[in-house]
């Protein structure tokens, strides 16, 4: 099938591309001269990425409308957090013995503790939301995100309302976009197997789905832990981006900015969902300056495509693996 | 003969209304029996508790001598009942070959891992649940469609295909919802034909609705007949066909496959 030597590919590719451009400032590498705004833009069009393609196998291929996305990115961001800076020191002297490598080690470790936690809560909030169908799953999701946001900002030991500074600026074009195609990897290889196939029968059919033998309720909960796993891969990329994250960072706003990411992109489509996540992340910064009217340039956006391609830009189309013959 | 299925006074209620009766029945193994009615008398409503969509009010409903009354759906469908549906229900995003392929779920050794991994194990098994799932699609004459969105497929062969996915799953039992439903007497003979085939050539025991007397007369070595949700007769063909229940349950009605 020639998937994993793709995706072996990929990853070698993002991390040749991330020594071009974070390796030496005075290499001869004209890619090198990339001047920090722009790179930032790339690192959160990558983080953008991940959250897109890992909310789309709940809401897009599940059909589990899930509004709390930013909830679970929280979770990999105060949790990685956790190790690198809250307790980075005493982490830092345990990994001593990985020597000029503790550093990175550390940082690997903290973005799947945060990761692994993220997927707990994934694992909580399936659970019971299983009985929950369209409007009331979206509602119970928002809740869950909100939750998850007060939480933080009352526990004094994370910085509450302030938030949390000093977080070592570790994530790099690299990382990030390894972590992107690991996840874009994932989605595709689940969903395109036979094992995979039941999360799209239970979104076209439960019913139906539950008749063939397939149990809903284990689709669902694993939708929602892989997608929780790398939202909060995602958070812990971008705690370790900027340096600093306070609950403000993940209010429902940001749920609905991945959601518009999954919809503009085609529910579904792995691929299309990724170009949304880039374009929308490129779209925001050039709205940076008119920040008022972001989210009317956004709704806007959505009814324009809603009414010409109510499938998505990409929807139906360019899955990751292709077969030959083709899926619809 | 032993019993696959078992139905004992099975009785489902839907607020007031009683949509099935303290029904008695049973499908012994092998065989091919079918179930009849006016419009409304139950038989879709009898499918859904067999299949645990309903749980039923009252009664038990054992398979292979196991009470299925309380279990899941897909627990059920794992022990090996399949069905079809009435309103056809197909994965409606899907190929026709996906669709098939989506119900092979059940008895597949390489799940999540596997998928991820994608080693010789899982490229092994996905090859042969792809053949296995062509062969049965081309018994059903559906083979040349496979990679057809399923939504593009004529009504009747989504009734086919309906077919192919619930033997995807290796039933025991195959419970069948009006197959026939929307085609002309032509097809109806041989989609007959065929069920009765593929009950010889997989050993298994089918329960059958179907409106049309003649094709359900041709068939079947049993029928029950369901009125106001109750048994009023079980016999061969030709029983049925002399009982005056039945005719006066079917007197001055039209008999159609709507
Ligand atoms: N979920 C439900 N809630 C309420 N009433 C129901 C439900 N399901 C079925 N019924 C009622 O039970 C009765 C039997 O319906 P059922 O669909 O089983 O009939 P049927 O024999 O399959 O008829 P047809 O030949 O039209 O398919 C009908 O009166 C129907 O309205
Ligand atoms: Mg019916």
């Amino acid at each position: 099938m020639g998937a994993r030597s793709g995706f072996l590919a990929a990853v070698l590719a993002a991390f040749v591309i991330s020594g071009l451009f974070t390796g030496h400032p005075e290499a001869a590498w004209p890619l090198a001269q990339l001047d920090d705004y722009l790179l930032n833009i790339l690192i959160l069009a990558g983080i953008n990425v991940v959250l897109a393609t890992s909310l789309n196998i709940v809401n897009g291929h599940t059909g589990q409308f899930s509004l709390g996305h930013a909830g679970f990115m929280a979770v990999g961001a105060y949790g990685s957090a956790a190790l690198t800076q809250i307790n980075g020191k005493a982490c830092l002297a345990a990994l001593s013995f990985l020597g000029p490598c503790a550093q990175g080690g550390l940082f690997v470790c903290a973005l799947l503790f945060g990761a692994a936690l993220a997927a707990l809560a994934g694992l909580a909030v399936g659970l019971p939301s299983l009985r929950l169908r369209g409007d009331y799953l979206a509602i119970v999701t928002l809740g869950f995100g909100e939750i998850i946001r007060v939480v933080f900002q009352n526990t004094e030991a994370v910085g509450g309302a302030r938030g949390l500074t000093g977080i070592p600026p570790q994530t790099t074009l690299g990382w990030t976009w390894a972590v992107a195609a690991l996840c874009i990897y994932c989605v595709s290889a689940l969903v395109n197997s036979t094992y995979g196939r039941g999360f799209l029968a239970v979104r076209d059919d439960e019913i139906a789905a539950e008749a063939m033998g397939i149990n809903p309720t284990r689709y669902k909960v694993t939708a929602f832990v892989v997608g929780a796993f790398f939202a909060g891969l995602a958070g812990a990329l971008y705690a370790h981006l900027i340096g600093y994250i306070s609950p403000e960072g993940f209010t429902f706003l940001k749920s609905v900015d991945v959601v518009v990411m999954v919809i503009l992109g085609g529910m579904g489509s792995t691929v299309g969902v990724a170009f949304a996540a880039v374009g929308l992340t490129v779209l925001n910064e050039l709205l940076r300056q008119a920040e008022q009217y972001r989210m009317v340039a956004f709704s806007l956006l959505l009814i324009v495509l809603m009414i010409t391609r109510p499938q998505g830009l990409l929807g139906g189309m360019g899955r990751f693996f292709s077969r030959k013959g083709g899926n619809p | 003969m032993n019993r696959l299925l078992e139905l004992e006074k099975v009785t489902v209620r839907f607020g007031g209304l009683v949509a099935v009766s303290e029904v008695d029945f049973h499908v012994a193994d092998g065989e091919l029996v079918g179930l009849i009615g006016p419009n409304g008398a139950g038989k879709t409503t009898l499918f859904n508790l067999i299949t645990g969509v309903y749980t039923p009010t009252s009664g038990s409903i054992r398979f292979l001598g196991q009470e299925v009354g309380h279990m899941s759906s897909s627990d059920i469908t794992g022990m090996g009942v399949a069905r079809t549906f009435q309103n056809i229900r197909l994965f409606s995003s899907l190929s026709v070959l996906d669709n098939v392929v989506a119900a092979f779920n059940l008895h597949l050794k390489s799940g999540f891992l596997g998928a991820l991994w994608r080693g010789n194990a899982f490229r092994s098994e996905e090859q042969s649940i792809r053949e296995e799932a062509v062969r049965l699609l081309e018994i059903f004459g559906l083979a040349e469609t496979a990679h057809a969105p399923c939504r593009s497929l004529s009504y009747g062969d989504q009734r086919r295909l309906e077919i192919v996915r619930a033997l995807a799953t290796r039933p025991r039992l195959l419970l069948l919802d009006e197959p026939a439903a929307g085609m002309n007497p032509t097809e109806k003979v041989e989609l007959m034909r065929l069920i009765q085939f593929t009950q010889e050539r997989f050993g298994l025991a089918v329960l059958l609705v179907e409106h049309d007397m003649k094709v359900v007369m041709g068939i079947c070595q049993r029928i029950a007949v369901l009125e106001y949700g109750r048994k009023i007769a079980e016999g061969t063909p030709a029983e049925i066909q002399r009982d005056k229940r039945v005719i006066a349950a079917y007197l001055g009605e039209e008999v159609t496959d709507a």
